[in-house]
């Protein structure tokens, strides 16, 4: 598919369906309709609206249109040895930036690189109302006006519909390894938050429920010399690894039944909840499998200092945590501020949204 | 309700709240209030209120929004854009009392602070345990976290380390109709919309910080530093991109022209060469095997970009001169001018040569004197404005210029500001930075977490009536901006 700037069509679907009040349902490239499941509305297809605007090696910048498949912007990256330092995970080749973004979606370097929005340097969006704004730039320090772009990380499309979005880029480290060693869990919280409060160029710290795994990146001569003082043994497929830690492709994941995805200070004690865990992200990821009620789940991460979202197998539950009442309060008068008549993805983070 | 009548029964009010000497009213002692650190601009406020516990600010805010009085939040007063200008029917709102270290937690890398902490002493409470906070704005011996906050600010890190919102893990904020909230924590990431991003740098428009949490990063094993003279600006542009290209992200890469060179070196007599035209210091960081593998390379682009001299510190001692003469920059610039005034924009680095010849021209154009200090990683460019505020019409001379200057960050695709923020300063310019469109947005969003319009009125998002009138100003350009404020 060819690069095209939609803008205007979009624009001009936004504004009819302002006037009518009609809920849209802004579908990207749909890899991650399994999880989120049905919204409201009629669809708006943003996957059509694709192409790199501009690339900047140097500047360290990439600006490229919210349909443009994830794919496309690592290929572009590569060619300068750069990268997207938060590591979005790709659910299929159909993966857009746009839908990475909305998400917040960032992969196991994130304690250590940052998330999706921390890389976000502007937007260009539609809002509810149907006009074009644009926030933020291509630079990286900027303080004029509230952030909105980096706002928009993470608010599911509720806000708007992204039409361009400029992202911060990274030099990609020239040397990886990835070294694994066996603990039991507690142990495990302990020994990744410790070497990450330790100068050791890691990248990536998770427990498989077996092995603590921790890759090294950066300069071929630091990587070298924090395998040796790690010790442990060498992983061989790491990246494919990483990857599917990152998009829930790991044999974790297989089969069915409830799977949680439990965010919480990372050297938090193993949660008393009988099932199978694996953690990322130093122990602030916790992916848990098991029979806990959504309610005990919810308790569980709420008292570690956390929150929790229902992957699969529900059963009734919110998928995201629910909103303490004056919060919720504050999240609608927010979204009434960008949709004043509520057409964006109704209902898709919060009945009430 | 008359001015005077208000005055009384909000000080009637606020001192049923507050402790003896929390609470000034009285001229002289508001004095010390009026500005923060753009001393051009300044103001009395109604009083002054000084609470030293949360519930205390909570109930300050909770009696404001009952009266619809304006609440201008203040944290060590070091802004440069005079966000904490105090509002003259207002209560300006100092969270220099809430000054504590809750605790710091180094298993999950974090502090929780006060406000009023200062940006230094949390590394420092930090250093036991091998950890800082990474954001250095140059005022850090001073200026408080909360301050940090509601600014954004950077420093000469921020290209690898980010700017305060990569920094910050969780707030805890009293809204404008004074509700206690939690906004993220010690997680990663937290339900619902990224309030922090919306908070942070909102100049205290949103809400009041209370408490934050902030992260903590691993101190690295080693720092070096390379100073590289050229004898043309582009040159050492071109380096910059050099560096970056070759994939090193430095810890710090600053440039100086040859104004702030000569002024740097008379004050401190850090070594630099005089006679360049510009030079760079790159600071690698990292581990020890990293930071060598590193500077070999540096050293090398810099030489092939054509440096005139180049120069590794060969120890600490060297290595912190170097800094010291780019740390010093504004105060030794302060001495060639009886004053100066600071800009803050951002460029895209690729547009660097072209900016600053333009500069040279407005500099010409003005008859007034411009040192550049450039935070060449990220972009962020601080023009130095030297003038004389004893002579008639300097200042507004100097101001025009400035305004100019941000203008043409914003026509080359950059911004208004890097870091210092909007404030009052730069109000005017966010109407060529932006159109009606966005600053209705922001006032949207503004009339979200504050409908009342009580926190900091007046700041950061103009009206599109006073964009208008800016509109219209530019077409008779002897007229003074501001007329209404008062010139010292």
């Amino acid at each position: 598919m060819a690069d095209n700037d939609l803008t205007q069509d979009l624009q001009d679907q936004v504004k009819a369906a302002y006037e009518s009040g009609t809920a849209l349902a802004i579908v990207g490239g749909g890899t991650k309709q399994t999880w989120l499941g049905e919204y409201a509305g009629q669809a708006i297809h943003t996957a059509g609206h694709r192409g790199i605007v501009s690339y900047a090696p140097t500047e360290l910048v990439i600006t490229a249109r919210a349909g443009a498949p994830l794919a496309e912007i690592h290929a572009a990256l590569a060619e300068h040895d750069q990268t997207l330092a938060f590591e979005p995970p790709s659910y299929g080749s159909a993966t857009t930036l746009g839908g990475v973004i909305a998400c917040n979606h960032s992969g196991p370097r994130r304690p250590f690189a940052g998330a999706a929005r921390d890389f976000v340097l502007g937007v260009r969006m539609i809002n509810g109302t149907g006009e074009v704004l644009r926030f933020g730039g291509e630079v990286m320090k900027n303080v004029a006006g509230y952030d909105i772009s980096r706002a928009m990380a993470g608010s599911f499309g509720t806000l708007g519909i992204m039409l361009d979005v400029s992202l911060k880029v990274l030099p990609r480290p020239p040397a990886q390894v990835t070294v694994a060693r066996e603990q039991r869990a507690a142990d495990a919280v302990q020994l990744m938050n410790r070497w990450a409060g330790e100068s050791y160029p890691i990248s990536a710290a998770a427990y498989d429920g077996e092995r603590v795994l921790i890759r090294l990146e950066g300069a071929e001569s630091a990587v070298r010399a924090a395998q040796k003082q790690l010790g442990g043994e060498n992983v061989s497929d790491a990246t494919v690894l990483w990857q599917s830690l990152g998009n829930q492709s790991h044999g974790f994941f297989s089969g069915s039944g409830a799977l949680w995805r439990i965010s919480v200070p990372p050297a938090t004690l193993p949660l008393a909840l009988p099932g199978k865990w694996l953690y990322d992200w130093c122990g602030g990821l916790r992916w848990y499998r098991g029979d806990a009620r959504a309610d005990e789940i919810r308790a569980a991460a709420t008292t570690a200092g956390g929150h929790a979202i229902c992957y699969r197998g529900c059963a009734g539950a919110s998928r995201f945590q629910p909103l303490h009442p004056l919060m919720l309060q504050l999240h609608k008068r927010i979204k009434a501020a960008f949709d004043p008549k509520n057409i964006f993805n109704r209902g898709l983070m919060y009945q009430e949204l | 309700m008359n001015q005077s009548a208000l005055k009384e029964k909000v000080i009637a009010g606020l001192a049923r709240m507050l402790p003896e000497n929390a609470l000034l009213h009285v001229d002289e002692d508001l004095r010390p209030y009026e500005c923060d650190g753009l001393s051009a601009y300044r103001q009395l406020p109604l009083c002054v209120a000084l609470p030293d516990t949360v519930e205390q600010v909570q109930a300050i805010v909770r009696f404001c929004a009952q009266l619809g009085v304006p609440i201008v939040p203040r944290g060590a007063g070091t802004g440069l854009s005079g966000g904490a200008l105090p509002n003259a029917e207002g209560v300006l709102l100092s969270l220099a009392k809430l000054n504590k270290i809750i605790g710091i937690d180094p298993d999950n890398r974090c502090a929780r602070v006060q406000p009023g902490v200062r940006n230094l002493a949390i590394s420092e409470a930090a250093a036991p345990h091998g950890l800082y906070y990474a954001p250095d704005p140059s005022s850090q011996i001073a200026c408080s976290i909360g301050g940090n906050i509601a600014e954004n600010s950077g420093g000469v890190h921020c290209l690898k380390y980010g700017l305060t919102v990569h920094n910050i893990l969780g707030l805890q904020i009293i809204t404008a109709d004074g509700e206690l909230l939690n906004i993220g924590g010690t997680a990663f990431d937290s339900p619902g919309y990224d309030l922090l991003a919306m908070l942070t740098g909102s100049e205290g428009l949103l809400g009041i910080v209370v408490e934050a949490t902030v992260r903590l990063l691993p101190r690295p094993q080693r720092a070096q530093v390379v100073l590289a003279a050229f004898d043309d600006v582009s040159r050492a542009g071109d380096a910059v991109a050099a560096v970056i290209g070759a994939g090193i992200i430095p810890g710090g890469l600053e440039m100086m022209d040859r104004l702030a060179i000569r002024a740097a070196e008379d004050f401190v007599h850090a070594g630099y060469p005089l006679d360049a035209a510009a030079i760079l210091l790159c600071e690698l960081d990292g581990t020890n095997e990293e930071v060598s593998e590193y500077i070999l390379k540096v050293r090398d682009i810099m030489v092939r970009c054509g440096a005139t001299e180049v120069r590794t510190a060969k120890d600490e001692k060297e290595r912190a001169l170097f800094w010291k003469g780019r740390k010093s920059a504004f105060p030794a610039v302060g001495r060639l001018a009886p004053d100066y005034y600071c800009m803050d924009g951002t460029i895209p680095r690729q547009r660097l040569a072209e900016v600053l010849a333009t500069i040279d021209e407005l500099s010409q154009q003005y008859q007034l004197p411009v040192a550049n200090v450039f935070h060449a990683g990220d972009g962020n460019l601080h023009p130095l404005i030297l003038y004389d505020a004893n002579r008639p019409g300097e200042l507004e001379k100097a101001e025009e210029l400035g305004g100019a200057i941000l203008e043409l960050c914003v026509r080359v695709g950059g911004t208004i500001t890097g870091e210092h923020g909007v404030g009052m300063e730069k109000i005017n310019q966010m109407c060529v930075q932006f159109g009606s469109a966005e600053l209705t947005q922001f006032h949207a969003l503004k009339a979200a977490f504050d409908p009342q319009g009580i926190l900091n009125p007046g700041k950061a998002v103009p009206t599109l009536h006073r964009c208008a009138e800016y509109g219209a100003m530019h077409v008779h350009r002897n007229q003074l901006p501001f007329p209404e404020l008062e010139r010292f």
